[in-house]
């Protein structure tokens, strides 16, 4: 199987103050395929993630070393815009942060900004990605309500579409079913396996259950560390750590 | 068991503590009302609105505060609104841009704090020395500059306060969509704030249009109605002042009328920006 490494992390370690929070993870993550990072609370998992699109520029007291390459390009040591970086990753967080706009605007927000003003283009490709997430249905009649007047399911897949509008290649999710119904999570997981094919999708996850059923890639973190990694069926059937074995089998989480 | 009792009286103690204060409060306010509307009202009448003083201040029995009014409407107008265009951006800037310097911007907020507390009579003298170090006298320019600098940090503060609770959440998706600072700054958190930052305005217009101190020496007084920003001008608070230094009863009254006016000016500018704020709110993510 000759599969393009997407994202590959050399050496990278983080401090926040004296804290070490990320040690020396090394990880390369496979184009057009779910990776999904487990671990317990704490562990450090979505601070890699996050520091993927360097949101970790935000963390006060934060010091990284070590590469994060994206198509061999290290975005912690380069010239190009942060901006031009982060647009090339769809964020989605734990629970959903829609913008205080009317649910058409959250998803024209990021077409706006990259320069498309046409009403018409607008209304378009609005549609276009309201339809990618299966909301389209349920929303073409209200339009100009206030986002936050979805229901919590609604207003996750809505920051999808949000994400996918500015036209990224990788999807960066961080626990993103946690607070939603079952049913809205299942949309959620669906819409990751259908969109694999175009996107890198990474995902932190809690539940072994999920990670199960979606990960083509696994990587499993404990205190900061990467203990094991592989293809997803290898990591499940058959771990090679103690520590990873018992994680699966549910002894701690 | 007497734990149990021991903790409800201890409830129903604080809870009679609580609904005292609490009355105490209201009906202080409703009494400082009622005495202005009570000597004030008899007094009001369309002249008072819509007239110029005439007869001097201590003296004038006849006529109306137009030129008060006005004044008082262009400066607080002018002041909050001089304030807003500069506070919006200190607000969002120690927010956003300096989202990750806790040290410098607490700094900023406690340097800003001290500030609120400073008495107007001390930024009127201080904008009365910069006046006479420039050669400048008293006008409604002046007034305006001063009462900006006297409630800029109510301004940023009171506005700081709202956009602090906006949830990081909402800053980490808006620049993973590839927004800038600024971006985020005016387009978003801006929407989230619209109502506090509606109260931030109107709790700045309340402190311009009331405060007497400092526009004392800056503003200065006229019988005329205010026509350049270089010229001095009336103002309501000084207005009452006058009125209320005067020795003739009726003169004294007007005050009160004076004071009526006031509140009602306040109370028309709180409706209208709750009103349009409202627009606005349905739209905040919680």
């Amino acid at each position: 199987m000759s599969e393009h490494v997407k994202i590959s992390v050399e050496d990278l370690n983080l401090y926040i103050g004296k804290q070490h929070i990320l040690k020396d993870i090394n990880t390369r993550i496979p184009e057009n395929q779910i990776t999904v990072i487990l671990g317990p609370s704490g562990c450090g998992k979505t601070t890699l993630l996050k520091s993927m699109n360097r949101l970790t520029d935000l963390y006060s007291n934060v010091k990284v070393d070590g590469k994060i390459l994206i198509d061999n390009e290290d975005i912690l040591h380069t010239d190009t815009d942060i901006t031009t970086i982060r647009k090339r990753m769809g964020l989605l967080s734990q629970r959903p942060y829609p913008l205080p706009m009317n649910i058409f605007n959250n998803v024209a927000y990021g077409l706006r900004i990259s320069g498309r003003k046409n009403k018409a283009v607008l209304r378009k490709r609005v549609q276009h990605y309201l339809e990618l997430v299966n909301l389209w249905e349920e929303v073409k009649d209200r339009l100009h309500d206030p986002a936050s007047s979805l229901s919590i399911g609604q207003q996750q897949r809505l920051c999808l579409a949000r994400g996918l509008s500015v036209d990224p290649d990788i999807i960066l999710a961080d626990e993103p079913t946690s607070a939603l119904d079952p049913i809205s999570s299942e949309v959620i997981e669906r819409k990751f396996v259908d969109l694999k094919s175009q996107y890198t999708v990474v995902v932190v996850t809690h539940s072994l259950q999920q990670a199960k059923r979606i990960a083509d890639y696994a990587i499993f973190m404990y205190l900061g560390e990467i203990i094991e990694q592989g293809p997803a069926a290898d990591f499940f059937s058959n771990p090679t750590e103690e520590l990873t074995r018992s994680y699966i089998k549910g002894l701690f989480n | 068991m007497n734990i149990l009792k021991l903790r409800k009286a201890e409830e129903l103690i604080f809870r009679i503590i609580m609904f005292l204060a609490t009355t105490v409060i209201i009906l202080a306010l409703c009494m400082i009302i009622y005495s202005i509307l009570h000597k004030g009202l008899p007094s009001v009448s369309w002249s008072m609105i819509s007239q110029l003083p005439k007869g001097g201040f201590y003296f004038g029995k006849e006529g109306g505060i137009l030129n008060a009014i006005l004044g008082s409407v262009y400066l607080a107008s002018g002041a909050t609104l001089l304030a807003f265009v500069l506070g919006l951006p200190v607000s969002l800037y120690i927010n956003i841009h300096l989202h990750k310097r806790k040290k410098l911007v607490n700094g900023i907020r406690f340097m800003l704090d001290v500030m609120w507390g400073i008495p107007s009579i001390v930024y009127g003298a201080f904008g009365f020395s910069v006046m006479l170090f420039f050669g400048m006298r008293s006008s409604l320019l002046a007034g305006m500059l001063t009462v900006t600098l006297f409630i800029l940090p109510i301004m940023i503060r009171a506005i700081d306060e709202i956009v602090k609770t906006v949830p990081s959440g909402l800053l980490e998706a808006t620049l993973s969509l590839g927004s800038t600072k600024s971006e985020t700054a005016y387009r978003v958190y801006f929407r989230q704030c619209i109502s506090g930052i509606t109260t931030a305005l109107l709790l700045s217009f309340g402190r311009a249009i009331g405060d007497a101190a400092s526009v004392l020496f800056t503003t200065g007084y006229t019988d005329n109605l205010p026509t350049s920003l270089a010229k001095p001008t009336a103002t309501l608070p000084l207005a009452i002042f006058f009125q209320l230094s005067s020795p003739i009863e009726e003169v004294k009254a007007r005050a009160y009328a004076s004071a009526v006016i006031l509140t009602v000016i306040i109370l028309i500018i709180s409706i209208i920006s709750r009103i349009t704020s409202r627009k606005y709110q349905k739209n905040k993510i919680k």
